[in-house]
């Protein structure tokens, strides 16, 4: 297929546009959504160092949300602060994964966060979002094509973080090696649902938007396994989505509440210029 | 003023616009600092790509250092502003694109010696394949450095310490293609 270089030469092919859209939702509300679960952490992360490097990260990844939700607004999708804060939970593509609470209580009343789960997380989704993001390089959309490119760079300071936490916490024996197993199993049962591309996965995969998304999840475990290796273990086999497809806009009540927290200023005054 | 690498469509600039006009945007756009480095101008961060005139309007394409970088908006208005002040019947656009990233060999000679004189280490001119890069110190040179996070203040910058001088410092983050 050749390369579609403009907004307005996607928009004269619907089926095209339509499995474009698709995976930039699905691209855009997965970034947002953990950006903001990783900015919860901010002021409780185990360590000061880890505080400045996990905001300068959400930041990053906030970042990455608001190209791809400025890559649909160029597709006459809306607004971008519409669609960031205006769309409601069941329009969400983001996976389930990504919108689960970080522990129990909240940031304000006794935050039990859970460090393991979100190292695991943070790493895994890393993984699978830079092995997109190369995919990605290669796409039909050339201005998805270029902004994967510039994603992609900064992942790479994002990778040898998260590999050095997961890393350190798995080969440091005692209760944070089994804190971190347990995580392990937490995150892979529901890891499919960040890696399909959902119900136009077809769609998105025959305009060569991206790779298939079986591609994707082989790639995925050949980055994983040796470091799962490399901390005396063995990478589980098999994942799933045990709490819902997000793709479909199947969602939990975790999503309900932060997108509840995250809009609270913005719909005080939509129009407010920050 | 020369530049040190060409910045697409000054020729135009050149053509269209007097010699005057093409010396007084170039001093404008030498006045536009980084917001918190105010010792660099994004010409010297390497952060233009592009001139075009036609008419009236300026349109100025700018490579954003890291997509979330929350100065990206002033940068946009205080480069409007300067220039419109140096030419006031230019109409300014600024652009941020992304067909282009913004890698650490953009920042001239002239905007390393800047960085330094405010604190800030310039990146390695290239990343060598390990990852793993070596910055001297802006203070006293010494190569005797340590990485102490790797993430900074800002997404641009991490923070190291000199082990000669024993100051903190920040160096900026490369950000090369190949990595």
């Amino acid at each position: 297929m050749t390369k579609i270089i403009s907004p307005d030469e996607a928009k004269q092919n619907s089926s095209f546009k339509s499995a474009l859209t698709e995976l930039l939702y699905q691209l855009a509300d997965d970034d947002f959504i953990l950006a903001y679960r990783g900015s919860e952490w901010l002021g409780l992360a185990p360590h000061i160092e880890e505080d400045v490097a996990f905001s300068s990260i959400n930041q990053d990844t906030m970042g990455h949300a608001a190209i791809f939700y400025q890559l649909l607004e160029e597709l006459g999708e809306g607004d971008m602060d519409v669609l960031a804060h205006s769309r409601p939970p069941k329009e969400r593509l983001n996976a389930v994964l990504l919108e689960m609470v970080n522990g129990t209580g909240t940031y304000l009343e006794n935050p039990k966060f859970d460090w393991a789960y979100t190292v695991v997380r943070h790493y895994f989704y890393t993984a699978a979002k830079k092995i997109k993001m190369d995919s990605l390089k290669n796409s039909t959309y050339q201005p998805l094509a270029d902004a994967a490119a510039r994603v992609s760079i900064e992942l790479f300071y994002h990778m040898m973080h998260w590999r050095t936490w997961f890393q350190q916490l798995m080969l440091a024996g005692g209760e944070a090696r089994t804190r971190m197993e347990k995580a392990i199993f937490q995150v892979m049962d529901e890891m499919e649902g960040v890696i399909t591309l959902g119900p136009k996965g077809q769609e998105i995969i025959k305009f060569a938007l991206i790779e298939h998304d079986k591609t994707l999840k082989d790639r995925w475990q050949a980055v994983l396994s040796p470091v799962f290796t490399s901390v005396n273990s063995i990478m589980p086999e098999s994942m799933g989505m045990k709490s819902g497809n997000g793709r479909n806009g199947e969602h939990t009540a975790d999503l309900e509440s932060a997108l509840a927290i995250m809009n609270e200023v913005y719909i005080l005054d939509p129009a407010a210029n920050w | 003023m020369t530049l040190e690498k060409p910045i697409k469509g000054m020729m135009t600039l050149n053509k269209i616009g007097s010699d005057h006009q093409k010396e007084l945007v170039l001093k404008a756009l030498y006045e536009v600092k980084d917001p918190e480095i105010s010792s660099i101008s994004i010409v010297d961060l390497g952060m233009m790509e592009s001139i075009e005139v036609s008419g009236n309007t300026v349109k100025l394409e700018l490579v954003p250092t890291f997509l979330g970088c929350p100065a990206l908006d002033i940068i946009r208005q205080n480069t409007e502003k300067a220039i419109k002040a140096a030419v006031p019947s230019f109409e300014v656009q600024v652009e941020f694109i992304h067909y282009i990233p913004w890698t650490s060999d953009r920042i001239s000679e002239n905007g390393r010696e800047r960085l330094k004189e405010f604190g800030i280490a310039p990146p390695p001119r290239k990343l060598p394949e390990t990852g793993i890069w070596e910055v001297d110190c802006p203070f006293c040179g010494s190569p005797y450095t340590t990485l102490e996070n790797l993430f900074g203040p800002a997404a641009c910058r991490s923070i190291l310490y000199c082990k000669s001088c024993r100051n903190p410092f920040e160096a900026m983050k490369p950000l090369f293609t190949n990595i």
